[in-house]
């Protein structure tokens, strides 16, 4: 009987402890008369980069609590889609059907990307150039060693080892293989036709390796392998990268630079950000120092914020003011993370597009 | 009076409702599953189970799971192969052979194996066993067995046989403890017996021991592979993770997938519902497997329950 009161006694105590814990925590704990929190969710690569602004907007604006999760631009896209965040962020412009279940969305590209060719060849001195062409070959595992004649025609003062090429693929829906697929597509009728494009495809041949940090890794362990990388990672680890042959036909290392130049010159008809930016193609650029396999990475919002559940007149300027201090002083932050900075005729479009967001029908200030 | 019995009802009610939770988890999950995966058994019907190709491209979007299930079954084999006769090995030694100062700190060490999470033998894999593997075991086979076709290919460190031999590791301590304590649970008499018609000790660890436990082994067995075809981690880490028809590997020495990798590299991100419910399918047939798996387990378990019960100490 004693036993059974007391059952009956740690449960109401259990019971009471996690009500008064619930009313507790899910007060906010400091400030709480004009704390906004706000959560965004998606794509990994441009994280480091975003972290580095919320921090800066936090100090500037101590109030003002932005939390970004990585888990992929296909997981931030789910989310907005089914409102659970208040933004997201994706590599991958959303398509036709996705704009149907998200309607009214915008894109509003907040920094570029660049995928680059990661390789190990032990002993071998000098850059490995590569063509379109021949990194479609390889991928799809019809040129099988390293010292094919077609791999050797590019690169005469190289010694090129005779061994198996090990490829290395994303094993996850990415960002990076949709761009990187885009661009084989583009420039191999053969790809094109036998796997196509996409955040994750079948890939013919190869390793696959989950994250741009695991093909990383597993390029640098693996002797004699290749693999495609963001080009963040590939500055960060120091990796070989090899340069890519571009449409006026030189050898182009991927770098700050050259993908700076390839937005500049292939960013010339831009689509608003209320349409869809899928027909944006950054590829194969013609400015003839411009690296070849280049795109954007978006920010995605609701034009109409109050179809977010959680949403708040607060809440809704916080982040329309975050979004433009990312477009504008934040884009100083991107060099020092080796993210290219926007150019100018982008920054005009999205300053548009950031306008254009309201929270039942009113405009927003933007600073 | 009267209180005590409300009182022990109340706890009835309570503790029936915390055993069904088990169930209604159970349940929940095959719902679950069962209804996320209508989408692609409306698409690909029973092809959804004896496809090849995973082609998740807008416009060319099929999805087979046989390659996944064969990469499954391959590598568990593997991993039973491996370390079934080693779990004997240590399970014989430790209940028939081994002095006592050797055999307890030898037990807790083998059960110790079983607390090494699987991401930590997923990266051991990644950074070591791979090496290992490749080195001393794929590139020799390769080159000298290389025209039988499981051992054929190119070898990389990265594929099916590698993913087998971290399972096989992973489930030792699962078998050996469980073995010993079936060994250990043999009656003396029946060594007796055997000793008393002139029988060696292999004799008798063979013939005798190890028949008398036969079915308590084959549970312990059952129950290490049921560890092996749910293991995700480590196996995506050192498996290779290819997908399509060439992940229907017809050499070890190939990089493949399994079901639980298959879903643990492309669920989280799959951007639209066809291509996430065949997801979801492949959980449905992971759970079958795993659930066909665990149910030979408990028969096998019973069973050699009940002959311990009528067995006479």
């Amino acid at each position: 009987m004693k036993t059974t009161y007391l059952i009956a006694i740690v449960a109401v105590a259990i019971l009471v402890g996690a009500v008064a814990a619930y009313v507790f925590l899910s007060q906010p704990s400091s400030n709480p008369a004009n704390s906004v929190f706000i959560n965004g969710a998606g794509a990994t690569f441009p994280q480091p980069f975003l972290n580095a602004t919320i921090q800066a907007y936090h100090s500037m604006k101590p109030n003002v609590d932005i939390n970004y999760q990585g888990g992929g631009s296909g997981a931030g896209i789910n989310a907005l889609t089914s409102k659970t965040v208040d933004f997201a962020a994706t590599d991958a412009p959303l398509s036709d059907s996705q704009r149907e279940a998200a309607p009214n969305i915008l894109h509003i590209p907040e920094t570029i990307g660049a995928v680059t060719l990661a390789y190990n060849l032990a002993g071998a001195t000098g850059t490995l150039q590569l063509s379109g062409d021949v990194v479609a070959r390889i991928f799809l595992g019809t040129i099988t060693r390293w010292n094919d004649p077609a791999i050797t025609a590019l690169n005469p003062t190289m010694t090129l080892p005779d061994q198996a090429i090990a490829t290395v693929h994303r094993s996850d829906s990415s960002g990076t293989t949709n761009v990187f697929t885009k661009y084989l597509s583009l420039v191999s009728s053969t790809w094109s036709n036998q796997i196509g494009s996409g955040t994750s495809v079948e890939w013919p041949s190869g390793l696959g390796a989950s994250g741009n940090s695991n093909v990383a890794s597993t390029v640098t362990q693996t002797e004699n392998s290749i693999g495609y990388v963001e080009l963040t990672y590939a500055l960060q680890n120091n990796m070989p990268v090899a340069s890519i042959q571009n449409s006026a036909g030189n050898f182009i290392a991927p770098s700050l630079t050259s993908t700076t130049t390839a937005v500049q010159s292939g960013a010339s008809t831009l689509p608003t950000g209320d349409q869809s930016w899928t027909g944006v193609s950054l590829l194969n650029a013609a400015d003839p120092q411009a690296y070849p396999i280049v795109a954007f990475t978006y920010l995605i919002e609701y034009k109409e914020l109050n179809v977010i559940p959680s949403m708040t007149l607060e809440k809704a300027t916080a982040i329309v003011q975050y979004m433009w201090y990312v477009v504008h002083d934040g884009q100083q932050l991107s060099t020092s993370l080796q993210y290219a900075t926007l150019p100018t005729n982008v920054v005009l479009i999205n300053e548009a597009t950031i306008q254009s967001i309201t929270f039942k029908g009113q405009t927003l200030p933007v600073t | 009076m009267a209180r005590r019995i409300t009182g022990d009802k109340i706890f009835q009610v309570v503790i029936a409702a915390m055993a069904a939770s088990a169930l209604v988890i159970l349940v929940l999950n095959a719902y679950v599953l069962t209804s996320g995966s209508t989408i692609v058994f409306g698409a690909f019907g029973s092809d959804f189970l004896t496809g090849t190709s995973w082609n998740p491209v807008e416009g060319r979007q099929a999805f087979g799971v046989l390659p996944y299930i064969w990469g499954t079954l391959l590598t568990s084999g593997i991993a039973l192969l491996i370390g079934v006769p080693l779990s004997l090995g240590i399970a014989i030694f430790l209940a028939e052979m081994s002095p006592k100062s050797v055999r307890v700190p030898l037990s807790y060490l083998v059960e110790l194996l079983a607390a090494v999470p699987s991401v930590i033998y997923g990266l051991w894999g990644l950074f070591v066993l791979r090496f290992w593997s490749l080195n001393y075991i794929e590139t020799p086979l390769n080159q000298y067995l290389g025209w039988i076709p499981i051992f054929g290919g190119t070898p990389g460190g990265l594929d099916v046989f590698t993913a087998g031999l971290i399972l096989a590791i992973m489930i030792i301590p699962t078998i050996a403890s469980i073995s010993r304590e079936v060994i250990a649970a043999v009656p003396n008499s029946i060594r007796e017996g055997a000793y008393s018609i002139g029988a060696t000790k292999w004799e008798t660890i063979r013939h005798w021991v190890l028949s008398y436990g036969r079915s308590g082994i084959f549970g312990a067995i059952i129950l290490g592979l049921g560890r092996a075809v749910g293991e995700t981690m480590a196996v995506t880490m050192v498996i290779g993770n290819a997908t399509g028809p060439r992940a229907m590997v017809s050499s070890l020495f190939d990089p493949g997938q399994t079901l639980p990798s298959l879903i643990a590299n492309g669920f989280i991100e799959s951007p639209n519902p066809l291509e996430k419910s065949a997801y979801v399918g492949a959980g449905l047939v992971l759970l079958v497997i795993s659930i066909v798996i665990n149910i030979a387990a408990y028969l096998m378990v019973t069973r050699v329950l009940k002959i311990k019960g009528g067995a006479v100490e």
